[in-house]
This record gives structure tokens, C-alpha cells and sequence, in this order.
């Protein structure tokens, strides 16, 4: 059945957008990417701060993130901006890239001759790529084949009895449907760790959920200080949000009440995985949203009750607010109104059908609010060790 | 009479409601309401933000908080029923490095 229009990869996957991704391998070369990406429509970058001067499974975790990223349906073609000397895998990033089939290119700063010769070279090939796809053509896709990511940020006790409940709605629609469906955020199943392993399939990923939410427990608590005021967040806590135990019971609403089919790591890029799967990852946006992008998500439902305004370049974020304070004093940042939840004028259905209608349309193209308004450059990759 | 705002208790094991209302200050009566319709008139104990809890009966020093019929936390003071809960009375149990420290030293 015919649910939604989007473009045909060579592997098999379907996009929602069709972008040229200008990917800097390492952050000296995101000015390069950054200038690129100016000056040619039709393009996306993604500034990062990682990729040298670190310890090598770090550094793995970064070409493998860059890779998933480039795998992305949402991107049609590809330009690796390298600065030649970085301790990613500039070289592996280019063959498994390529291996998609997609239109794959690679420039080097150094060997170029810096970085007036590099914007220069890079902007020729850019252009050319964007005019190599820019015709391809949207063709008929499933709901089967929608792979959607969700996420709350800014969150207050409204998330947990609203926004969150209407994308719980949507998730446990989509898994019904046949499509895929992924939540993150590890750090908020701290105290609902025991809710999610209960929904898993099998014993072995629910060992594996504990054992996510035990090592980013670990993590926090080596640092020798009480987690609150970083988790929950001085605006969690002024949204009401009194605990983690709180934040977190509220943010997994958001996964409805499907099973759980696995946990996948977060530099993982998915392949016909069906269902309702967990990618291990932090809460804060820049990390997560990289994390989310890299799975392959076509679009990210968000939800937000202090006003989040974050965003992704290649995957659009549909920003859905409990809080109806919230959504009046920011309504041009937000997509959906979820607060008439909260005062009795509509209920979770009703907003949750919204949501669905919302995502189909995005899914075909139609811009969401943080698309417009471009608020989507502040991105990074999550890293598990020192910068030395 | 105007209609008294309402305090939204999630599962039949809190011990906490929810207010989303604006203007809740000490003294204001609200209605705690459960799904099951129940209500119950409390009066409120502190002046609370929109979103923010109290509680819906006592809860003694060291007994756990709970919201969705699931623990948020420990009382670190006596809370009288309808009196304001937040972190000055409720404490986190997890991810609190520093009292690992303590425990180490």
C-alpha cells in the first residue's frame, strides 16, 4: 500500500529528503565543510568536535558514527571533507561509503593546498553532486519502510502525561504497522530500568538494558558527586521534575508499551530491523540526535514541555509541547500543540492521530518548523573516553 | 464559586499529585483527581508552579516518594498531606556518586 512517497536508495532504503552530505572526518575540517555547505543549495554538514587526539576505540566509534551517517536514506550523495592528518579512518569511511552505492567523493585539505584550494574544489564537486541528484524522483513507499526515532528534551512533568503519552501512540501505531521504531536517552531509564526489561523479548536483551543503564550510571557516579542539577537539568528541575527516577519514568512513556526487540550500540546503522529497538545514548540533543541520524531514522518525533529548539540537518525533527504555557510563548518553534492535554480540550488519541498525520506529511516532504528555522548546526558525537 | 483547580494523581500508589495550574499558592484548596474519578479536596502547603507536586497523605522521613506506582525518591523530611514536594524534601537514590564517596572514605 501506498502510504508516503520518498527516495529509493541502491541498498534498499528509502529517504524522506535528498541531500548531498558534506561530512568533515575529523573537527579541524569543519570550517572547509562549514563554507561548502554555504555555498551550495542542497547540501547539508554536520560540525562535530571529534576525530583526533583520542583513544583508538574512540576513535573507531567516530568513523563508524560518520559511516552510519553517511548511510542515512535521507542523503543522496557524498563529500568527505578530511584534513588528511586526523586519526579517523578517512580511507574507510570513502569505501564503506561507496559500497552503498551511492555517489561518494573525498578531498584532503593538506594535499589539496589548504583551505581556500579546498572550498574551491569542494564546492565544484559539491555542486556536481547536487545536480546529479537533485532529479531523482519520489516513488511510492510503505509504512513498513518508515524508520522513525523519538526523543524528549526540555522535558517537565508535563512530557511524562502528555507529549510523551502522544508519542507513545504514534510508536506502538508504527510498530503495529509493520515500521521501525527507536528511543534512546539511557541516562532517563535510570528508576524505569526494571519497566523496559520487563517488555523485552527475550532474556538476553533485557540483561543488556540493565546493563546499559548500569555502565551510564557508573559513568555519572565515578565523577564522585550527586547526578542532579546534570540529570535532571536546572529546567527539569523548574519544570517540577524532582529526580532522575521521575524524569525517567515520564521520558519512557514515549516508547509506548511494545516489546523491545534489542539495544543497539550508538554508532549502529540499521538494516531491516522491524519493531521497536533502544539505541544507547545520552539525553543531551547534539549526541543523541548524531546517534539517532546515524540509525537511519527518516524523521524524529520530539517531544519538549520547557521549549527545546534543537534540531538535525538531514533528519526533521517534529517538535510536539506538553506544556501549553510552553507552546503559547513558543509556538513558532513547536510543530504540535500537546498541551490541550492537559487542559481537557483534547485527548492522547486525538493528538496522537495529529502526530501521525503530521509525520506522513514530513515524511513526503513537508518542512517542519526547526527545518525553516535551520536550528540545527550545534551537533556532536558521543565519545567514551578523554580528548588527550 | 469558581472551580477548584485540579492536582492529577497518576496510579493508586502515589503518595504525590501533579498541579497544572498557574497561581497555586499556599492555602489554595485543589481537587486531587485520579483516573478511577475520585476526588478528594487538599489544601495546599507552600506556593507550587505549574507542574510541580504535593502530597496526598503524610509521608514520614525516609519513605519513598511515589509517582506512576513507582519510586522518584526518598522523604528527607517529615511532608504533612498537601504539602509541596520537591528536591528541598525529596532526594534522588541514583546516580549519587558523592554518597559512594562518603561510603569509600
Amino acid at each position: 500500500m501506498t502510504a508516503w512517497y520518498g527516495y529509493r536508495r541502491a541498498d534498499g532504503s528509502v529517504g524522506s529528503r535528498n541531500y548531498v552530505g558534506i561530512i568533515p572526518a575529523v573537527t579541524c575540517a569543519n570550517d572547509v565543510a562549514n563554507a561548502i555547505c554555504r555555498e551550495v543549495q542542497g547540501t547539508v554538514t554536520y560540525p562535530h568536535h571529534q576525530g583526533c587526539c583520542q583513544l583508538p576505540p574512540d576513535l573507531e566509534r567516530v568513523t563508524e558514527t560518520l559511516i552510519s551517517l553517511g548511510k542515512s536514506p535521507n542523503l543522496g550523495a557524498i563529500l568527505i571533507v578530511s584534513l588528511g592528518c586526523e586519526g579517523t579512518n578517512h580511507a574507510r569511511m570513502y569505501e564503506e561509503l561507496k559500497a552503498t552505492g551511492k555517489p561518494v567523493e573525498i578531498i584532503h585539505i593538506q594535499k589539496i593546498g589548504g583551505v581556500s584550494k579546498a572550498i574551491r574544489e569542494g564546492t565544484d564537486i559539491a555542486r556536481r553532486l547536487v545536480m546529479q541528484i537533485s532529479g531523482q524522483l519520489r516513488e511510492p513507499a510503505d509504512l513498513s519502510e518508515v524508520i522513525m526515532s523519538i526523543k524528549c528534551g526540555g522535558s517537565d512533568t508535563t512530557s511524562g502525561m502528555a507529549s510523551n503519552c502522544v508519542i507513545g501512540y504514534v510508536a506502538d501505531k508504527l510498530v503495529d504497522l509493520g515500521a521501525t521504531v527507536v528511543f534512546g536517552e539511557t541516562t532517563e531509564f535510570i528508576g524505569g530500568e526494571h519497566l523496559l526489561a520487563r517488555r523485552a523479548v527475550n532474556k538476553e536483551v533485557a540483561d543488556r538494558i540493565y546493563q546499559i543503564v548500569d555502565e551510564m550510571e557508573q559513568r555519572a557516579k565515578s565523577i564522585g558527586c550527586d547526578m542532579r542539577r546534570g540529570q535532571p537539568t536546572p529546567g527539569n528541575i523548574a519544570g517540577g521534575l524532582s529526580s532522575i527516577e521521575e524524569k525517567s519514568l515520564g521520558a519512557i512513556v514515549k516508547s509506548g508499551t511494545r516489546p523491545i526487540q534489542g539495544v543497539l550500540d550508538y554508532t549502529e546503522h540499521i538494516t531491516n530491523q522491524k519493531g521497536l529497538w533502544i539505541k544507547d545514548t545520552p539525553g543531551r540533543e547534539p549526541e543523541i540526535l548524531t546517534g539517532m541520524a546515524a540509525t537511519g531514522a527518516q524523521f524524529m518525533c520530539f517531544s519538549t514541555g520547557r521549549g527545546a529548539p534543537q534540531g538535525f540537518p538531514s533528519m526533521p525533527v517534529i517538535k510536539i509541547c506538553g506544556n501549553p504555557n510552553t507552546y503559547e510563548n513558543m509556538k513558532d518553534d513547536m510543530d504540535i500543540n500537546a498541551g490541550l492535554i492537559l487542559t481537557g480540550e483534547k485527548s492522547i488519541e486525538e493528538v496522537g492521530e495529529e502526530v501521525f498525520e503530521k509525520s506522513i506529511q514530513v515524511l513526503n516532504g513537508e518542512m517542519t518548523r526547526n527545518e525553516a528555522i535551520q536550528y540545527f548546526t550545534s551537533i556532536d558525537i558521543f565519545c567514551l573516553g578523554p580528548v588527550i | 464559586m469558581e472551580e477548584l483547580k485540579i492536582a492529577l494523581k497518576v496510579n493508586d500508589l502515589d503518595n504525590v499529585a501533579t498541579i497544572f495550574a498557574n497561581g497555586i499558592v499556599d492555602g489554595t484548596v485543589v481537587a486531587v483527581r485520579d483516573k478511577k474519578g475520585n476526588r478528594e479536596e487538599i489544601a495546599v502547603m507552600g506556593n507550587v508552579p505549574y507542574g510541580h507536586k504535593i502530597a496526598v497523605k503524610d509521608i514520614h522521613i525516609g519513605e519513598k516518594i511515589t509517582k506512576y506506582g513507582e519510586e522518584i525518591g526518598i522523604a528527607t523530611r517529615e511532608i504533612i498531606k498537601g504539602e509541596y514536594v520537591h528536591i528541598h524534601n525529596l532526594d534522588s537514590m541514583r546516580g549519587r556518586g558523592d554518597l559512594e564517596k562518603e561510603k569509600a572514605e
